[in-house]
């Protein structure tokens, strides 16, 4: 997954009437939930159609009951050593210890490419060498370098989600109008407080924008990283039981990997709102 | 007293980003603020008034000439001189108290202190119960009004207002040009006003400064008593009946007309 800078710069949204188009979007977005819910609906249907009349063998599609028994019983007594609580928590463990670490990393580097030339001649060429590269392609690299263990999987997560979010904090920085530095700058502020008063608040949004992106992109990572070297974790739970063609608990494991990134895109856009209601009113 | 003062002061701006050609925008300004004085600048759209006020606060740094205070170079911008914006530069991020207690953040002043001077700020702008407001929530008038508030939060020696009324109706702005007047007399610092209006500049400067554009340089230097009579309770439709506004009104009306005559 490659994120185009273009998608982050307008992320922050600018002028009066940006308030107006979430509004008439949300009421689309109301208009198109039954139909939404029906196409799910028909899908399940089809899907139970499909294996009750057994048009495609059980081993490749066992029925949606049959998943949600997968899904029970990995709940409850577990699959290949661990309890699907326990391949989650692996899973989120990971992602969020990614975050931290590209977080920690990320916003420093951008805030030095938005404010300084030669923060953005070092990082720029570095940041587009990393930005295209599909994650799996250097994870072997990382492997070698670092072993097998959590660190690799980390490491990997962690630069696929640095790239949007280096690239959303200095779109944010550079989103921030003259007058409100020059404004700091005539009350006395120094550099230091206009980064931390003035230009870091202003590209909050546009960091947490960044930050919504980069866990879309670590959590496809993520189960990519599980898939080739771990004993817990999502990944890690599908790709045993393809191994055995347990294809019940591979339907259920992308289907909770599935619910898992609606969750978190929900929780990353209340976060939006409950920090920064001003946004919208730019 | 204070005095800021620019003299013989130049500003060029590339023509374009590769070239290494230059337009003047001003060209040899001299001009003197006391913190007594209340200057207006008026001046036809592109005259320089911007880049005059930039100048002033230090945002900008002249091609040639001089920018002090009290004999003093100004590096750039200071707290001495504290700017409020045409289109109020509010930090959305920050309720109405905080962002008037901005300047004293900077400063280090203690949160407690710095709410009770928020606090006092926003009465004498006349929103005391604005205070828990979020920026989005205020009227363009009482931006402006949060504005000036932490302008004077900085407790500066002059006070920069580039057109800060421009923008609101007619009625919310004779309201804030004579709130504008009050804060000047009480606060006793310089105030630079650059406007679009002539009557505003009449009516609230001790002195009328008329920039002519292409490139912009001081035409004429004007001293106004209009705003003094108004302070002194003089009714607002008598001054503009009197003979010597009339007098100034058409002389500096005429002024900026020939500037746009020679222009086009
Ligand atoms: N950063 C800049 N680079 C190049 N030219 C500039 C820059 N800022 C202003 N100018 C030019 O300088 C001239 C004066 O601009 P300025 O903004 O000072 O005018 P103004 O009198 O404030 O106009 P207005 O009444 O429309 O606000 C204009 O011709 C403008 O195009
Ligand atoms: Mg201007």
């Amino acid at each position: 997954m490659s994120i185009d800078a273009g998608t982050i710069a307008p992320a922050a949204p600018v002028g009066p009437e940006a308030a107006q188009p979430e509004t008439v979007q949300a009421k689309r977005s109301h208009g198109t939930l039954p139909i939404s819910l029906a196409t799910i609906a028909a899908i399940v249907a089809g899907w139970s159609l499909a294996s009750a009349y057994g048009i495609v063998s059980p081993l490749f599609l066992p029925s949606p009951l049959t998943v949600l028994k997968a899904i029970y019983n990995v709940a409850i007594n577990g699959f290949v050593d661990s309890t699907l609580a326990q391949h989650t928590l692996a899973s989120l463990l990971r992602i969020f210890a990614a975050l931290a670490a590209s977080v920690a990393i990320g916003i420093p580097a951008g805030l030095a490419i938005g404010t300084s030339r030669i923060g953005k001649g070092i990082l720029d060429p570095v940041v587009e060498f990393l930005r295209p590269l599909p994650p799996l392609a250097y994870l072997p690299l990382i492997i070698i370098w670092i072993g097998i263990g959590e660190a690799s999987k980390i490491t990997v997560i962690a630069l696929a989600m640095l790239p949007p979010i280096i690239l959303s904090t200095a779109a944010g920085v550079k989103s921030a109008p003259a007058d409100f530095t020059n404004a700091a700058r005539s009350f006395g502020a120094g550099r230091l407080q206009i980064l931390l008063h003035v230009i870091l608040p202003g590209a909050i949004p546009s960091i947490l924008t960044g930050t919504r992106i980069a866990l879309g992109a670590g959590w496809s990572t993520l189960v990519a990283a599980e898939l080739v070297a771990a004993s817990q974790g999502l990944g890690f739970m599908i790709q045993s039981a393809a191994q055995f063609l347990v294809t019940d608990i591979v339907i259920a494991g992308i289907i909770v990997i599935a619910a898992i990134a609606f969750l978190l895109e929900i929780l990353a856009r209340l976060l939006e709102r409950w920090f920064v209601p001003w946004a919208a009113h730019r | 007293m204070s005095v800021l003062s620019l003299q013989s002061v130049s500003l060029a701006f590339p023509v374009d980003r590769d070239s290494r050609r230059t337009r003047l925008v001003l060209d040899g300004i001299t001009l003197h603020l006391a913190s007594d004085e209340f200057i207006a600048v008026i001046g036809r759209s592109g005259s320089g008034k911007t880049s005059l006020l930039n100048l002033a606060a230090g945002f900008l740094k002249p091609t040639s000439g001089r920018i002090s205070v009290d004999g003093e170079d100004i590096g750039g911008p200071g707290a001495d001189r504290a700017v409020v914006f045409q289109d109020d530069a509010l930090y959305p991020w920050l309720n109405a108290r905080d962002n008037v207690a901005f300047p004293l953040k900077l400063r280090g002043v203690a949160k407690q202190e710095r709410r009770r001077r928020a606090g006092e700020l926003l009465a004498k702008v006349g929103l005391e119960s604005a205070g828990d407001k979020n920026i989005w929530e205020l009227s363009g008038g009482m931006r402006q009004r949060v504005g000036i508030a932490r302008a004077l939060a900085s407790e500066p020696r002059f006070l920069l207002l580039d057109e800060p009324l421009g923008a609101l109706d007619a009625l919310t702005r004779a309201r804030l040009q004579q709130f504008l007047l009050n804060v000047w007399s009480e606060s006793r610092t310089g105030a630079l006003l650059i406007t679009h209006s002539i009557e505003e500049a009449m009516l609230l400067a001790t002195r009328v400064v008329v920039l002519a554009p292409n490139p912009g340089r001081i035409v004429a230097d004007i001293p106004a008593g209009f705003g003094r009579q108004l302070l002194a309770g003089k009714p607002l439709q008598e001054i503009k009946d009197s003979p010597e506004y009339r007098r100034l009104h058409d002389g500096l009306t005429g002024l900026i007309h020939t500037d746009s005559e020679e222009a086009a």
